[in-house]
C-alpha cells in the first residue's frame, strides 16, 4: 500500500511577488506503508517544504498529493500525522506525561486512556520514571525522545521529521538513531525524515532522496538495501559505506558550492 | 505549596529587610522633625525647606497611638477598627476592579491576536483611553450608571467606582496578552496543526500558558492601577466606606487632630501590600513547576 504519493508537486512563494522561490518543481515520489525515507540536500532545496507539504502545513501551488488514498488536508484532519522538528519543543508548563497527552488532548481521549497511552509511550522510549519531570529538568537527547513519544502517542500512520537529532551531539544521536529504528519496527509507522546528514540519512533509510535547490527538485533516489536490522554491524558493514558515497556522490553532482556545504556537515 | 528551609530563610530575609526599611524611614521622619525649623522657610524665594512642627509632621508614635483611641470624641470605635473596617471595604472593591481589568483586558487581548485588523483599529483607541484623566471619567459613569437600568439592574456606587478601577487595570493586561498570545514559538503552531486543533484548542492549551511569563509582570502593574484607580474614584464620586473617602474626611481633621490622616493613609498602605502579596502568590501558583529563568 502506498501511504504518500506525490505527482508533479510544485510549491513557488511570492508567485508574482518580486522574490518568487521556486521552491519545488514537478516532485514525483511514493512512500510505500511502513517505509523510512530520508530527505536530504544542500540549504533551500525544498527538503522541507516537501515535508510541510506532504503534513499540509503548506499548500501546493500545483500538483498532486494524497496520504493514506486521501488529500493530505483531510489527513491531517483525520489525526493521521505526528511531527517532530529539530527543537524538540516541550510545553514547560506541562509535565512530560502532560506533554505526550496533548496530542491525545486534542482528540478528546479521556483522561485514564491517556494516562495510560502516555505510559506506554514512556516506555517505548525507554524512560518510564520521568512521567513527572518537568521538561527542564531533562537533557536534550531524553527531551527529544519525548518529542518522539509525543508525536507517536496517538498512533499516527505517518511520521514526519524535521532534523530532529540535529540538536544533539554525535554519541546522543547514534543512540537515538537506533531507538528510532526499533520504534518504528515496532509501531510499523512510515517515516518521512529530513536530516543535513549523509550516514544519519544512509543508517535509518529504506530509500534516500537527494534534492537540489535553484529550483527545488529530486536528483537521484538512493535505495539502502541494508535490510530491516540495523546495528553496529551495518555502521561497518561495505553495503553501508557504498550507500554513503552512492548518496555523496549524488550531492556532488549539484553544484560545487553546495556539495561542500554537505561535506562539511556530515564529518 | 510546602516551604523549604530556602524558602523560610528568604521569607525571614524579606521581612528583616522590611522592618530596617521602614525604620530608616521612620528615622529620618523624627530626625529630620528633632533638627528642622518650626516653621517652613524660603530659600531664594522657595518655599522648600518644609516646616518640622507637631502640626506638619506628627510623631511617628502619635500616629499609631491615635490608631488605639476613638475616632470622633465620645465615640465607642476606635479609629484602628474604622480604618480596618474602611480598608477591608476598598479591598473588596479593588479586587472585583481588578478581576474585571483582568477579565476585560485578556478578552481584548484574545481578540486583538486572533484578527489583526481588530488590533490595528482597537490598540489607539486603547492608549487613548488611559490619557483620560479618571477625575473627569468619574462623574460621566456616575450620571451613566444612575440613569441606565440594563434589565432592571441597578449599579452601586461601588459597582462604579470598580468600574473606573477597572479602567486603568484592564490595560497592561490588554497590552501583555497581546503580545504574549502572539509570541508563540512557529513549531508549537506546527505541531498543533498537525494535530488539527482548532484555534480554540491552541489558545486554552499552548498560547495562553505561553504567555503567562508576559502577563505576570503586567498582572502587578494591574493590580496597583486597580488599588489607585478605586481610590480616587472613591473620592471623586464621593463613595462612602472605602479608605480613600476616609483619607479625604480625616485630612479635613487636619488642624486640630494631625496625626489622624496618617492612619487612614497607613490603612491605604497596607490596601496596597496585600494586593501584592496576593499577586505574589499568583504568580508563584502559575510558575512553580516553570524553570527559573522564564519564571521571573
Amino acid at each position: 500500500m502506498t501511504a504518500v504519493e506525490i505527482r508533479s508537486l510544485s510549491k513557488i512563494f511570492n508567485a508574482d511577488g518580486a522574490n518568487r522561490v521556486e521552491a519545488l518543481v514537478d516532485v514525483n515520489l511514493d512512500v510505500a506503508a511502513g517505509e523510512f525515507i530520508s530527505l536530504i540536500g544542500p540549504s533551500g532545496c525544498g527538503k522541507s517544504t516537501l515535508l510541510r507539504l506532504v503534513g499540509d502545513l503548506l499548500t501546493p501551488t500545483s500538483g498532486e498529493l494524497t496520504v493514506n488514498g486521501k488529500s493530505a488536508h483531510q489527513a491531517r484532519m483525520d489525526q493521521d500525522y505526528g511531527m517532530a522538528f529539530q527543537q524538540a519543543g516541550l510545553f514547560e508548563w506541562r509535565n512530560v506525561q502532560k506533554n505526550i497527552e496533548l496530542p491525545l488532548e486534542l482528540k478528546g481521549w479521556d483522561k485514564s486512556k491517556r494516562a495510560a497511552r502516555a505510559q506506554e509511550m514512556l516506555e517505548l522510549v525507554k524512560l518510564p520514571e520521568f512521567a513527572r519531570h518537568m521538561p527542564w529538568q531533562l537533557s536534550g537527547g531524553m527531551q527529544q525522545r519525548i518529542a518522539i513519544a509525543r508525536a507517536l502517542a496517538a498512533h499516527p500512520r505517518l511520521l514526519l521529521m524535521d532534523e530532529p537529532f540535529g540538536a544533539l551531539d554525535e554519541m546522543t544521536r547514534e543512540h537515538m538513531q537506533d531507538e528510532l529504528l526499533r520504534i518504528c519496527a515496532e509501531t510499523a509507522t512510515t517515516v518521512v525524515f529530513v536530516t543535513h546528514s549523509i550516514p544519519e540519512a544512509v543508517y535509518l533509510s529504506d530509500r534516500v532522496v537527494v534534492m537540489s535547490p535553484r529550483p527545488g527538485r529530486i536528483t537521484k533516489i538512493v535505495e539502502t538495501g541494508l535490510g530491516k536490522v540495523r546495528n553496529e554491524e551495518t555502521r561497518r558493514s561495505d553495503t553501508f559505506h557504498h550507500r554513503v558515497i552512492d548518496v555523496r556522490e549524488a550531492l556532488r553532482g549539484l553544484h560545487d558550492d553546495d556539495a561542500r556545504l554537505i561535506g562539511r556537515e556530515d564529518r | 505549596m510546602t516551604l523549604s528551609p530556602t524558602a523560610l530563610r528568604q521569607g525571614a530575609r524579606k521581612t528583616i529587610m522590611f522592618v530596617i526599611a521602614f525604620g530608616l524611614v521612620a528615622g529620618a521622619w523624627e530626625g529630620y522633625k528633632a533638627i528642622g525649623p518650626e516653621r517652613s522657610s524660603k530659600v531664594f524665594g522657595w518655599k522648600i525647606i518644609p516646616s518640622a512642627s507637631d502640626q506638619a509632621m506628627p510623631h511617628i508614635g502619635s500616629m499609631f497611638s491615635r490608631l488605639a483611641k476613638p475616632e470622633v470624641r465620645g465615640n465607642g470605635t476606635t479609629i484602628f477598627h474604622a480604618v480596618a473596617l474602611a480598608t477591608w471595604y476598598s479591598f473588596r472593591v479593588a479586587l472585583f476592579a481588578l478581576v474585571l481589568g483582568v477579565i476585560v483586558g485578556l478578552l481584548l487581548g484574545v481578540v486583538m491576536a486572533r484578527f489583526r485588523i481588530t488590533e490595528r483599529a482597537l490598540m489607539p483607541y486603547l492608549i487613548v483611553s488611559q490619557t483620560i484623566p479618571l477625575i473627569a471619567l468619574a462623574p460621566v459613569l456616575v450620571s451613566w450608571s444612575g440613569r441606565l437600568k440594563p434589565f432592571g439592574f441597578q449599579f452601586e456606587k461601588w459597582m462604579t467606582a470598580a468600574m473606573l478601577g477597572s479602567f486603568l487595570a484592564f490595560f497592561p493586561i490588554a497590552v501583555a496578552s497581546v503580545r504574549g498570545l502572539k509570541a508563540v514559538k512557529p513549531e508549537s503552531l506546527e505541531l498543533l496543526d498537525s494535530c488539527a486543533a482548532s484555534w480554540w484548542q491552541g489558545l486554552i492549551k499552548v498560547r495562553l500558558p505561553s504567555s503567562v511569563p508576559m502577563l505576570l509582570p503586567a498582572l502587578k502593574l494591574s493590580a496597583a492601577n486597580a488599588v489607585i484607580g478605586v481610590l480616587v474614584s472613591e473620592i471623586s464620586i464621593g463613595l462612602k466606606f472605602g479608605i480613600g473617602r476616609l483619607i479625604l474626611s480625616y485630612s479635613q481633621d487636619g488642624s486640630s487632630d494631625p496625626a489622624k490622616v496618617y492612619t487612614a493613609i497607613f490603612g491605604a498602605a497596607v490596601l496596597g501590600l496585600v494586593m501584592a502579596g496576593l499577586v505574589v502568590v499568583i504568580e508563584r501558583t502559575l510558575t512553580r513547576n516553570r524553570p527559573k529563568e522564564t519564571a521571573r
